[in-house]
């Protein structure tokens, strides 16, 4: 019953996009045209911390433009639709989904074109797309919830940075500790690290999942 | 010569009676027993933290004795702290606006304390690492923490309406929580730090502290502990009525 109603809501939300190309062209453009930027300014980065942290801002920059949408543009007739059709389960779970996969095409194309202008100096790329990978899951998951939450007051736009900036720092901290080890080319990867983001995945997505319920309707 | 058992019988009832009754005798234990109890420990404190005897230790020498006001200002805050998050998932279970008041006027006091704690570790890190401020995971943790709690008031501050600014603060406050866990229990642990008890590095607990400061400190942490506690309940009962006279006007 979950799973159906995810499925048709994910399906609708590719839908919609592929439909009004323009909002997922956007958020592609500003990644490409951030990083262009970038290269005018810096041409090569060579050290490695300055590199890491440019690209981590860069995404975290993209992420919040890109998924900000996602309750933040939903018309109140629409989410009223929804909720009389649907388990607001199904909804978050399809939301959270749906920008995950959003988040793995946007960071795709941030590694992609951030490598041919900046300059590629990860020497563990397996780790990296895994932290790249887990990252995605991990932002949209907790910027589909704060957008939930931003959704619901006033002035939603500035509010949704100000959530979200700080409730992100644990899940950025150990991203970047764990690029910088792929760049590094460390000989073993650092299991700690690992599980921590594992686990941060999986409770935001555990939060969300429980107190979505408490957020949706007015 | 009849009369003398009965006499007797009737003496015995009255003395069983008041034996029974001990109207005179009874404690009477205030309702506020623990706030003296806060006061005395807090007094203790101060005056057995500043007076009594500390094992000299290389960096640390006097500095040790901030262990009586540092350390328990957190605990004080994690305390504090859970009360708030405790509140707001009652406040989503029952819906009821107390709830929210209460997590929120806890929140507000465990920033209180939390800004203690900053300020006392900062005095510290000058003292014996020579810096107001390090970059150290701990204490970014810390300081990041209290964005997070910052974050929250403007979230309750954005929304007008009583019953959905309940509801959405404490979604966000079982966020902040968690994230809170996250950054002052498992980061620190996992990375290097100059921070005692993470990193690697031993706490207070394994050498540091003998068992004359133990004497102090114990007390000192429950004494913090029931006096935020206080701050806390009369923070709540000012919002209660400044709520009431709102309803009323």
């Amino acid at each position: 019953m979950l799973f159906l109603q995810v499925k048709y809501l994910v399906a609708k939300e590719v839908k919609l996009e592929m439909r009004n190309k323009y909002a997922l062209g956007g958020i592609l453009l500003y990644v490409v045209s951030t990083i262009f930027v970038s290269y005018l300014s810096f041409k090569q980065i060579i050290n490695p911390a300055t590199w890491n942290a440019l690209f981590w801002i860069i995404l975290l920059f993209a992420s919040i433009n890109g998924v900000a949408k996602s309750f933040l543009n939903e018309t109140r007739g629409k989410l009223l639709y929804l909720y009389t059709l649907v388990s607001p389960q199904a909804v978050i779970l399809s939301k959270i989904i749906y920008n995950s996969l959003l988040l793995i095409v946007l960071s795709g194309l941030c590694l992609f074109v951030y490598s041919v202008f900046i300059g590629n100096i990860i020497q563990d790329l397996s780790l990296f797309l895994l932290t790249l990978l887990l990252g995605s899951i991990g932002f949209s998951s907790m910027l589909t919830m704060v957008s939930a939450i931003a959704s619901k007051t006033s002035n939603n736009f500035t509010l949704m940075a100000i959530l979200s900036f700080p409730i992100m720092v644990p899940l950025l901290m150990v991203l970047i500790k764990l690029s910088r080890n792929a760049i590094d080319g460390l000989e073993n990867w650092d299991l700690n690290y690992l599980m921590v983001l594992m686990f941060l995945n999986i409770i935001i997505i555990a939060l969300s999942y429980l107190l979505f319920r408490y957020l949706w309707r007015d | 010569m009849k009369n003398v058992p009965l006499e007797i019988k009737v003496v015995d009832k009255i003395s069983v009676e008041h034996s029974i009754k001990f109207p005179k005798f009874r404690i009477k234990i205030p309702k506020y027993w623990w706030k003296i109890i806060a006061v005395l420990l807090v007094l203790y404190t101060i005056i057995a933290g500043f007076l009594f005897k500390v094992p000299a230790q290389p960096i640390l020498h006097e500095t040790i004795r901030n262990l009586y006001f540092h350390v328990p200002m957190w605990f004080s805050m994690m305390t504090i702290l859970f009360v708030s998050l405790w509140h707001s998932i009652k406040c989503l279970s029952n819906s009821n606006i107390e709830s929210d008041i209460v997590a929120s006027q806890a929140a507000h006091t465990g920033m209180l304390v939390g800004a203690l704690g900053l300020i006392t570790g900062s005095l510290w890190a000058k003292y014996t690492w020579g810096a107001w401020w390090v970059a150290d995971t701990k204490l970014n943790g810390a300081a990041i923490t209290m964005l997070i709690y910052l974050a929250y008031f403007v979230l309750r501050g954005s929304i007008d309406e009583e019953q959905k600014r309940a509801r959405i603060a404490a979604v966000y406050n079982i966020f902040a929580y968690v994230m809170l866990i996250v950054f002052l229990m498992i980061l620190p642990r996992l990375s290097d730090s100059l921070h005692p008890g993470n990193g690697g590095n031993p706490g207070f607990n394994n050498y540091d502290l003998d068992s004359n400061m133990r004497l102090v400190f114990y007390p000192a942490v429950i004494g913090w502990i029931l006096l935020t506690v206080w701050i806390f309940t009369l923070r709540v009962r000012l919002e209660k009525i400044k709520r009431k006279t709102l309803l009323n006007e």
